[in-house]
């Protein structure tokens, strides 16, 4: 890992805007950052440290919904009482992911800046070519090991999954990102790679995430994250599915439903056309199958990872049919 | 850039206040190991994915090979070191020991460390949640059996 110069933020302004000189990032949980930075992923000169900033770790609700600060971390929002009891999905997306002590250290807002798990893109002194590093340099993964790659919202120039739980459920439940004064919804915050897969998120320089704002409903009441994956813990999703559902007053038609991908698209992947084909249906095992299959549509497989197509419509299935029982 | 600078690193380790000038891209585990000679925290593979570098900070388990030391400043750290009083093993170092929890011990440090956190986080409550908050730790030897059954006895232990 190449030196840095390092920069205690006293406030979030003063962070803002000292990010924005040449070659500075923000620097949190640094579970992420620490990690590229000594893969030669991440080359910063300098690194704006705002885990010592005070009042950025509220985790707020009441009946509307939500606050969680950019500094909350991961661990607190997993184990908190009204998170689990108000927005399962949120708690149990939380703690699937990483590790007890990564939950500890990394933030909600540091959470969503996460990058793919792409070996290629960790490894440059092996692999020069990844158009996420370098633009235009190419893509390594196409065409190599595939079976952790994306199958949804792929391009030409980059597979890269996104490996993330946690925006997985907040795309589920409509939550919303707070960038200081501007809002953008965490399903416009990720961006699709197209022809520029350096560029993840809808997010400018002199920017920075100040909290996260998750809607209550009776979807996100009754939600919950399903995580399928190659080892029982501390592995990343070879298919999951973040679910909410509601039902109507007979108990067995459906008012609202809400569906999210993870483990298989570039982005966390909201599966509409899911919702669409089974809101106002009976809540019925063989209608859920066949609606799930749907979440798939579209999908393009590079090989070793094909098996994602086929698991992932079983992964929804089981998350909704799961809530169906939970009356 | 490479900047050769370093900057003054007040860290509170184990009750005992230590000052460093430090580049700022050092870890908090290059610091214990190689300037403090706190040794007992492991090096592992350095990258936040096998937990033997694990140690508290405010009394929370992490990584300490993925924190800066720059950012430890002001908060207090505790490694295996600091763990026993006064000569007398801690709970969870005693119940490794009875339960033969290791083999070549390697990630035994960050094993205790992360199993004195997780029953006081109150996730050690049934076997299966044990091996799922202790996940975090990998043990190459495989000693996750009696690892399991060491967090079990020390949890009830301190519970009692």
């Amino acid at each position: 890992m190449r030196d840095f110069s390092y920069l205690r933020a006293t406030s979030a302004d003063a962070a803002r805007q000292a990010a924005t000189l040449p070659g500075a990032m923000l620097l949190a949980g640094g579970t992420t950052l620490i990690d590229l930075a000594k893969c030669g992923v991440a080359e910063p000169d300098m690194l704006v440290d705002i885990t010592h900033l005070r009042g950025l770790d509220r985790i707020e609700i009441d009946e509307r919904g939500a606050i969680l600060g950019a500094l909350a971390r991961m661990g607190h929002v997993a184990d908190h009482d009204d998170i689990k009891s108000r927005f399962p999905a949120i708690s149990e997306a939380l703690w699937q992911a990483a590790s007890a002590q990564i939950r500890n250290m990394a933030t909600i807002g540091g959470n969503l800046m996460q990058r793919t798990r792409c070996p290629y893109f960790r490894d440059p002194s092996n692999f020069a070519a990844c158009n996420k590093r370098v633009s235009g340099s190419g893509c390594s993964a196409i065409g190599g090991v595939t079976r952790g790659h994306a199958v949804l919202g792929t391009s030409e120039a980059c597979i890269a999954m996104y490996p993330g739980d946690l925006a997985t459920a907040l795309v589920a439940l409509d939550a919303t990102v707070h960038l200081g004064d501007r809002r953008i919804l965490v399903d416009d915050f990720f961006l699709l790679p197209g022809t520029t897969p350096d560029k993840e998120h809808a997010i400018e320089p002199g920017e920075m995430i100040t909290a996260i704002e998750i809607p209550s409903s009776a979807a996100a009441r009754r939600s919950t994250y399903l995580k399928i994956r190659d080892r029982q813990s501390y592995e990343f999703a070879a298919a999951s599915a973040a679910v909410g559902l509601e039902l109507e007053s007979d108990g067995r038609t459906i008012r609202d439903l809400r569906v999210a991908l993870g483990g298989v698209a570039t982005k966390p992947w909201r599966a509409h056309a899911v919702e669409a084909a089974l809101k106002g249906k009976v809540l019925e095992p063989n209608a859920v199958r066949t609606a799930s299959l749907l979440a798939v549509e579209g999908a393009v497989d590079h090989g070793a990872n094909r098996y994602k197509i086929e698991l992932a419509p079983r992964v929804v299935a089981r998350a909704i049919l799961k809530m169906g029982e939970t009356a | 850039m490479t900047s050769k600078t370093t900057i003054p690193v007040h860290l509170d380790i184990n009750g005992r206040h230590h000052t460093l000038e430090l580049e700022p891209r050092v870890t908090l585990l290059d610091a214990l190991r190689d300037r403090l000679g706190l040794t007992g925290t492991k090096k592992g593979c350095d990258h936040g994915q096998c937990g033997a570098c694990t140690v508290h900070v405010d009394g929370e388990r992490v990584l300490a090979c993925l924190t800066l030391a720059a950012q430890a400043e002001g908060r207090t750290i505790t490694t295996i070191e600091g763990l026993a009083r006064e000569g007398e093993l801690h709970p969870v170092q005693a119940a490794f020991l009875e339960q033969d929890a290791f083999q070549c011990g390697y990630c035994t440090p960050g094993q205790i460390m992360s199993a004195v956190a997780c029953i006081r986080e109150g996730h050690a409550g049934s076997d299966e949640e044990i091996r799922e908050y202790m996940a975090g730790n990998l043990c190459r030897c495989g000693a996750y059996p009696h690892i399991v059954a060491a967090v079990r006895q020390a949890a009830l232990e301190v519970a009692s």
